[in-house]
């Protein structure tokens, strides 16, 4: 469907060098919304959780929610901002089905948050500070179904059905500064770095930080400008960008897309563009126009917000660990390799190795059962690896058999698929299936002798000093015991019995 | 001097989706000028030290519990609605392909 000239995304950096900039919106997880008392859950029937208030119905008031202030002063200051002494909300006024009241509660020049930045580190190990401007509170909109064009899309559409259970949840808008100098980077750090506002409200438990429900949305800007240019390009904002993998790829198609305008002589159009998952391209949505202009105005039924320095300084206190001091702590403790620590990390596992040395494995034994068998395992059941009923717990337990002596490596994976089929904790299954290992010689070593009795050539390997050869015995002593036997004792034993030092 | 001119008013009543015939703007340009020039004096009398205002009473951080209260049914948010479908609000054609 799109028919934009690209430039190959290497070559056009070496003639041009990307501005980026992210507007970040959260989505909070207080009970109620922002201005009502309605419930903010996603999934309900429609148009259930809405008060007048919601609707924008005359004759209502707002009021807000004091959750939600105290939420947004927690991102605040996780993004290295200043909390305003004192803020307001402002009307943002414009004609939309989706919002009832024809403007939007929000914040213009009196943010509740600013001047921050945040730190983002790459595969390549560079580290880019993200300079943000601004964190200001503001309410959702309604969710519009369009009825009659194609794959329910806008275009085309003869009507469209609108939700306003979302209708003034509240959100957290955060925006970044211009991003300079990033150059081929410029993917990758779109998704580190909203990857990293994920992975903050999430920590901070202020969003439940989904975002295929769309608790954390990215609207991205990029723009071009000759390399040695000593002003920004013009520059496109491609909305609703939401998944991690779709702001890596809508960045690098902008980039292709305005090199090859420029490279045409021509220029860049300010518009808003729309992101397309299934061809991966974007599409214009419509020019800034007069229908931009807003007539920002403070809002007369809100009164202002107040945060004095103590209750700043009483918040921070409250403050958990956040990711990037977490993972520099778990790094340093850990000793794993760069590569293996940043595996751990891409793969969503850190925390669960760090419930799992906090419950008495080794950093090195939790991480070989998690990015092992556990992730092999998830892979089949198509589950997260912490969603398969695997808890860490079980992986302490699983070592610990091992480290008696009473089952081996083989049996525990086949622990921890019953683990994960439901059948019972890890000492439970070894009991009932007699799964433990064959610790008693007799049974061991009549196997050892029939393998012996089965390979005479092997024997006579091993008499003349091939010990390497054991191993030739050990798959039939396996096979005979079902896999019970510990493969260090047998080699002890076979060993023992032709009188040959190990 | 006019602080309000036709060409602002024609401006704000298309933002603000209210159809005018020329003689209304007309009209309005001269009304809304009248107005802003009242308001205008009021500046006049404030000096820098005094700060602009959003709300008349002296008030801050009004806040509610994030305590879950009364909404309506499905029936009551959409009994006003011109016209509905499968439980929403149903609207014309948001963009109109012109």
């Amino acid at each position: 469907m799109s028919t934009d000239a690209l430039v190959d995304f290497n070559e056009a950096l070496t003639r041009y060098e990307p501005a980026l900039g992210f507007e970040v919106h959260v989505e909070l997880n207080t009970k109620t919304k922002m201005f009502s008392d309605a419930p903010n859950e996603f999934g309900d029937e429609a148009n259930t959780n809405v008060t007048p208030v919601d609707l924008g119905l005359p004759g209502t008031l707002p009021v807000v929610n004091g959750k939600a202030i105290e939420y947004s002063i927690k991102l605040g200051l996780a993004l290295n901002c200043s909390i305003a002494e004192s803020c307001r909300f402002a009307r943002k006024n414009y004609f939309y089905p989706d919002n009832p009241k024809n403007f939007q509660t929000s914040q213009y020049d009196e943010p509740i948050a600013f001047d921050g930045w945040l730190d983002i580190e790459l595969d390549s190990g560079r580290v880019i500070r993200v300079d943000i401007e601004r964190a200001h509170m503001e309410e959702d909109a309604g969710k519009l179904t369009h009825l009659g064009g194609t794959s329910g899309r806008i275009q085309g559409a003869s009507a469209s059905l609108v939700d306003y259970n979302r209708a003034g949840v509240p959100l957290v808008e955060i925006v970044t500064r211009p991003i300079l100098g990033v150059g081929a980077d410029a993917p990758e750090l779109g998704r580190k770095y909203v990857a990293a506002i994920r992975d903050i409200v999430k920590a901070l438990d202020v969003s439940d930080a989904r975002m295929e429900r769309g608790n954390v949305r990215c609207d991205a800007n990029v723009s071009l400008a000759p390399i040695g240019a000593d002003k920004l390009g013009t520059r496109s904002e491609t909305k609703n960008v939401n998944s991690l993998r779709s702001i890596e790829r809508a960045v690098r198609y902008e980039i292709e897309r305005h090199a090859a305008i420029l490279d045409a002589g021509e220029s860049v159009v300010q518009e808003t563009r729309h992101w397309h998952e299934d061809t991966r391209t974007t599409s214009s949505g419509r020019p800034k126009s007069d229908a931009d202009d807003y007539r920002y105005f403070p809002e007369p039924d809100l009164v202002p917000v107040v945060t004095s320095r103590e209750r700043v300084e009483e918040i921070r206190a409250t403050l958990p660990e956040l990711p990037a001091a977490r993972r520099a702590r778990l790094s340093a403790e850990w000793g794993f390799s760069e590569e293996e620590f940043r595996d751990v990390v891409n793969a969503g596992l850190d925390s669960a190795i760090d419930e799992t040395v906090t419950a008495g494995a080794t950093p090195a034994a939790a991480r070989k059962w998690w990015m092992g068998e556990i992730s092999r395992l998830a892979k089949d059941t198509e589950l997260e690896p912490t969603e398969q009923g695997i808890t860490p717990a079980d992986v302490v337990e699983i070592e610990a058999l091992i480290a008696e002596k009473k089952i081996n490596d083989k049996i525990g994976k086949q622990v921890l698929q019953l683990v994960a089929a439901g059948e019972g904790r890890p000492g439970e299954i070894v009991e009932a299936k007699g799964l433990a290992v064959v610790s008693d010689d007799g049974p061991l070593l009549a196997a050892i002798e029939e393998a012996m009795a089965g390979a005479p050539d092997v024997v006579e390997k091993i008499k003349a000093g091939k010990v390497q050869a054991i191993g030739a015995l050990i798959g039939p002593v396996m096979k005979a015991t079902r896999g019970q036997a510990d493969a260090g004792r047998v080699r002890e034993l076979v060993l023992e019995k032709l009188g040959v030092q190990g | 001097m006019s602080a309000i001119s036709r060409d602002d008013v024609a401006h704000l009543a298309e933002l603000a989706h209210i159809a005018m015939s020329d003689a209304e703007l007309d009209r309005m340009a001269g009304e809304l000028d009248a107005i802003v020039d009242a308001i205008a004096s009021v500046s006049e009398v404030a000096g820098d030290d005094v700060p602009a205002t959003s709300h008349p009473i002296p008030l801050a951080n009004v806040f509610r519990e994030d305590v879950v209260g009364v909404t309506l049914t499905q029936e009551e948010a959409l009994s006003g609605a011109p016209d509905q479908q499968d439980g929403r609000f149903k609207v014309p054609a948001i963009l109109d392909e012109d």
